[in-house]
């Protein structure tokens, strides 16, 4: 298993807040937020477009290790304060969720 | 045993902000209490996908929860316009959501299947212009 800080620095994400002293297990991608309850799992990395305030309730339910924004995506004021009161790690990236997809999948051994 | 453990919630009609807080809370204190990851997650997102429901479709309504010896019993009650055809609604992907919830990332139409999905029990009670009531179950 990869750490997220490694991870983190192996894909280039900036961090936005949360901790990143976690072991990564798995990613998901998505933007319907059912379709991540249903899917996403503890300790997943996940990459979304979507940065609403509803993504930080999800990410906490669903006790991914993270969020990455892709393409360049930022997080809404409210939803980053919501993200800093429940503790959850969010980082940016300007790749596409292919890319971060792709580059995911060379480090983390599922 | 003991008596058992109760939580009531108001979800407030208008407000997406705030709509996961009841989901959220009963999360943090059903892992106070120590039930296993997998029970809490079931009843979160169960519980998460109800409130939503009932913020998109309904005006917001009310949550009590019920932690027994056997089963974590939510009953989500809102007087909202009532589902007129249950069994189309609880199919995969079927979903009245308009555009704006849509790009909040709502209205995928999975909702009910995975309030379904994640509980042992669940049962909808519904009148058209009088509101929905749904009472899901896990076992814990
Ligand atoms: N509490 C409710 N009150 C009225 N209609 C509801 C309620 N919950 C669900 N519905 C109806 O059932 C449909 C399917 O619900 P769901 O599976 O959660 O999908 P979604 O919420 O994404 O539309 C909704 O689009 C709506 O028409
Ligand atoms: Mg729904």
């Amino acid at each position: 298993m990869v750490t997220l800080d490694k991870l983190a620095h192996e894909m280039g994400l900036t961090h936005v807040c949360g901790d990143t002293d976690r072991e990564i297990c798995g990613c998901y991608a998505g933007d319907l937020l059912s379709w991540v309850m249903s899917h996403a799992e503890y300790g997943h990395v996940w990459i979304t477009i979507m940065s609403n305030i509803n993504v930080i309730a999800v990410a906490g339910l669903t006790e991914v290790a993270c969020v990455v924004l892709a393409e360049g995506v930022q997080l809404d004021p409210d939803a980053r304060e919501a993200a800093e009161k429940q503790n959850v790690c969010v980082f940016t990236s300007p790749l596409s969720t292919y890319e971060l997809c792709t580059l995911a999948g060379k480090y983390i051994n599922e | 045993m003991g008596e058992n453990i109760r939580f009531h919630f108001d979800v407030d009609g208008d407000d997406f902000s705030s709509a996961g807080a009841a989901s959220v809370e009963v999360k943090k204190q059903l892992r106070k209490l120590g039930f296993s990851p997998d029970v809490i997650r079931r009843v979160a997102i169960a519980m998460y996908e109800g409130e939503i429901n009932m913020v998109i479709h309904a005006d917001g309504g009310t949550v009590d929860v019920e932690v027994g010896d056997e089963d974590i019993t939510m009953i989500l009650s809102d007087r909202g316009p009532g589902i007129a055809d249950v069994e189309k609604a609880m199919q995969e992907g079927f979903s009245t959501a308009r555009d704006n919830i849509r790009s909040l990332g709502f209205g995928a139409g999975m909702g009910l299947p995975n309030m379904k999905k994640y509980t042992d029990d669940m049962k909808i009670e519904t009148a058209l212009g009088l509101g929905t009531t749904v009472i899901m179950k896990v076992n814990v």
